[in-house]
């Protein structure tokens, strides 16, 4: 059964088309991973899929889960199930994890119907989806992302994403900046949380965290396109040849 | 982009907007030593009071308006203001509960303030004022057995002329600044409080002011005296009906803390603030100060402003016992066209006297949100401290916020801190909060609660929690 699904999908941003008709279907349960050159479009992609303001839409259609997600405001998306780990986290000054993310878990609660968790069992929740990415608990008490390094930003998106238990998890090059050790800390956390009832879309540049995360597909895009899709051994493949082998036009292989 | 997410003017409604209908009886409009005459005769006063109110409407005359503030209104035509309006059937102050108007019980009820004994377990006092009379005070007996006095200014004016006599006017002398000097000539009520020594007040005090008839301005005076060794906590809040004209709110707060003693008083001020316009409001040009006139004395103000068109007010604290403590929180709210001009003044001048000054300033729309601040150390203030943070916060690019802070030193043994922020909810961090299934009202809600916080902790618990609703419908809609 479809999670996503992408059909010619044409975006301008600031005038110039970046997305040039791209097409992409995603089962629940897949594990998809993007690869490409940088300025291909794949982070315009993740943006446009979670909402972000600033993106005109010119031709195409996104399905999610059955419905029409470019109707959807960005919060109802994250309440339909849509989750994007960002590349670059944002810092909230003044407002801890605990109460960004009791506020995040209870509102998508509300959506399905849920009761609001109190505060007691939010904190059991909070406690234990926070050992799977090795975070400190003390950390639940600091502000969002305020003060972290890097690798800790990037295990507190796992942590969101664990918290809040969406259909679809995109990560948005959560890998990069990362040393070996961190890459392994997400991986692991993704492992952990994949579920036939979750999809993800994993968008990064390089092959290495694929190492550690087995992707049911590969997709590689170029130039607004998805250009070539196989399997996890495309990945070596490219990461062996160069993006320069995309640019010479052999990236046909199905 | 940025303004795209932020042009959505507010779509909240001021929801204590509403008119009562009661007979009022007022004064001619306009302001002469008849009309004062009036005021004196009405509230049955002793002659002292006669004189003083005389004295002040002579200096109001020889005095100018002050336009030093960064608020702009068109001129305020003194003459055609009613300086006295009261509900028909209270000439006289109600003895009992039973024997006040109906309407005006429902009025305040409406507004959630609890007047009847039934709601004793709110353990709040009360003491309320429609329009220029103070229409019922709550708990009076059991206050009384402690030697407490808490009742309103005209009654203490006629049952305590000496205590009212020995400070009234002694922090905020009617030569202070024009608006003072208007208020002492023409206030008509407000509320008076005496905590005896080494009396710890058992409950909240809490004034609650209505301005309910039109082209009346509202003129309460509030005299506090905590006396040696004592404590007080007292709440002020405040509401009007939406009306299309500006009303002139212009108010006295003296607070006296003698040796030992404290007081803390918190402030949520809702006065209806205007249209989305910018139409309407009230004009709330008030000076609140309080001394700490012996060793070891404490005064804490902490306000929360939501309301009026415009806010002028610097509740300040004049540190004079050896060791006294000032202390400032504040949350000033701005959305439309509001302007707020707020800050405090902290005079230091007994040795060792410390201040705190924590200001949290929030504009939307395409209002104007100013600090003005004064932290003033005399030359025989030995060893003073101060520390200042002064943190804004900006929603949309309307809107400004202006930090004017004045510091004045005059010995060199004082250590005096000044830290200033000024942030913004940027379209990123609302993206990222919409990610996350969050609103863009839960997530200003969110943002704002953690940028108010350290100022709404001061706050006795039940009016912290009134604060915060208060300040999410403030901003309601503030960004699209």
């Amino acid at each position: 059964m479809n999670v996503l699904k992408i059909e010619n999908l044409k975006v301008k941003v600031n005038g110039n088309l970046i997305l040039k008709g791209l097409n992409l279907s995603v089962n629940l349960g897949e594990i998809h991973a993007i690869m490409g050159p940088n300025g291909t479009g794949k982070s315009t992609l993740a943006n446009v899929l979670a909402g972000k303001p600033g993106y005109e839409i010119i031709d195409g259609s996104i399905e999610f889960d059955g419905k029409n997600l470019l109707e959807m405001e960005p919060e109802e998306r994250a309440r339909e199930g849509l989750f994007m780990a960002f590349q670059y986290p944002i810092e909230i000054p003044g407002v801890t994890n605990a109460n960004f993310m009791k506020t995040a878990v209870n509102e998508i609660r509300k959506f399905r119907g849920l009761e609001p968790l109190d505060a007691y069992d939010f904190l059991q929740l909070m406690r234990e989806k926070a050992q799977l990415v090795g975070l400190d608990p003390s950390f639940l008490n600091r502000n969002v992302n305020e003060g972290f390094s890097g690798g800790e930003k990037k295990r507190n998106e796992i942590f969101q994403l664990a918290l809040l238990d969406p259909k679809l998890a995109i990560l948005d090059e959560t890998d990069s900046g990362l040393d070996i050790d961190a890459i392994k800390v997400v991986a692991n956390g993704v492992n952990a949380l994949r579920t036939e009832n979750r999809s993800f879309l994993i968008i990064t540049h390089y092959q290495r965290i694929l190492n550690y995360i087995v992707p049911d597909f590969v997709h590689i895009m170029y130039d607004g396109q998805i250009v070539t899709t196989g399997d996890k051994s495309l990945a070596y493949e490219l990461e062996a040849k160069g993006y320069d082998w995309l640019k010479n036009g052999n990236s046909n292989k199905n | 982009m940025e303004n795209e997410i932020l042009k959505e003017v507010t779509e909240s409604e001021y929801k204590y907007g509403f008119i009562t209908q009661i007979e009022q009886e007022y004064a001619p409009k306009g302001l002469n030593e008849d009309i004062i005459r009036f005021i004196w005769e009405k509230k049955k006063e002793p002659p002292f009071m006669l004189e003083w109110r005389l004295r002040a409407f002579r200096h109001w005359q020889s005095m100018q308006e002050p336009h030093w503030a960064k608020v702009q209104y068109p001129p305020i035509d003194y003459q055609d203001i009613h300086y006295y309006a009261a509900p028909k059937k209270h000439q006289e102050k109600p003895k009992s509960l039973e024997e006040v108007d109906p309407e005006i019980l429902k009025t305040f009820e409406k507004l959630g303030i609890p007047l009847r004994e039934r709601e004793r377990l709110a353990g709040v006092a009360v003491d309320a004022v429609l329009d220029s009379v103070s229409v019922a005070t709550t708990f009076k007996e059991k206050l009384e057995e402690l030697g407490i006095i808490f009742c309103s200014i005209n009654e203490a004016i006629r049952n305590y002329p000496d205590l009212v006599q020995k400070y009234l006017g002694t922090v905020v002398p009617y030569t202070d600044n024009f608006f003072a000097a208007l208020n002492s000539a023409v206030f008509s009520d407000g509320s008076f409080v005496y905590i005896p020594k080494g009396v710890r007040c058992p409950m909240e005090l809490s004034t609650y002011f209505r301005i309910n008839a039109s082209e009346t301005g509202q003129f309460e005076r509030t005299l506090i005296i905590a006396d040696e060794g004592s404590y007080v906590s007292y709440l002020e809040g405040c509401t009007a009906p939406i009306r299309d004209e500006n009303q002139l709110h212009a108010a006295v707060v003296e607070l006296i803390a003698l040796k030992n003693a404290e007081i803390k008083y918190s402030t949520v001020q809702n006065w209806f603030p205007g249209d989305k316009q910018g139409k309407g409001g009230i004009y709330n040009f008030v000076t609140k100060r309080g001394i700490c006139l012996g060793e070891n004395s404490k005064i804490s103000w902490t306000q929360v402003e939501t309301g009026s068109a415009i806010t002028w007010k610097y509740p300040s604290c004049i540190l004079k016992g050896d060791n006294s403590t000032g202390e400032f929180y504040s949350i000033a709210v701005t959305n439309n066209y509001q302007q707020a001009d707020t800050g405090t003044k902290m005079i230091h001048i007994g040795k060792n006297t410390k201040s705190r000054i924590v200001s949290k300033g929030i504009a939307a729309g395409y209002s104007n949100n100013s600090y003005r601040g004064l932290v003033q150390i005399s030359k025989k203030a030995a060893n003073a401290r101060n520390f200042s943070q002064c943190d804004s916060l900006l929603l949309g690019d309307k809107c400004g916020a202006h930090t004017f802070p004045y510091i004045d030193v005059q010995n060199n043994n004082s250590i005096v801190e000044h830290e200033a922020t000024t942030s913004k909810i940027s379209e990123e961090i609302m993206f990222y909060c919409n990610q996350r299934g969050i609103s863009k009202e839960d997530a200003i809600e969110l943002i704002v609660n953690g940028f108010t916080r350290e100022v709404l902790n001061n706050l006795p618990m039940e009016f912290a929690v009134e604060a915060q609703k208060l300040l999410a419908v403030s901003l309601e809609g503030s960004v699209g």
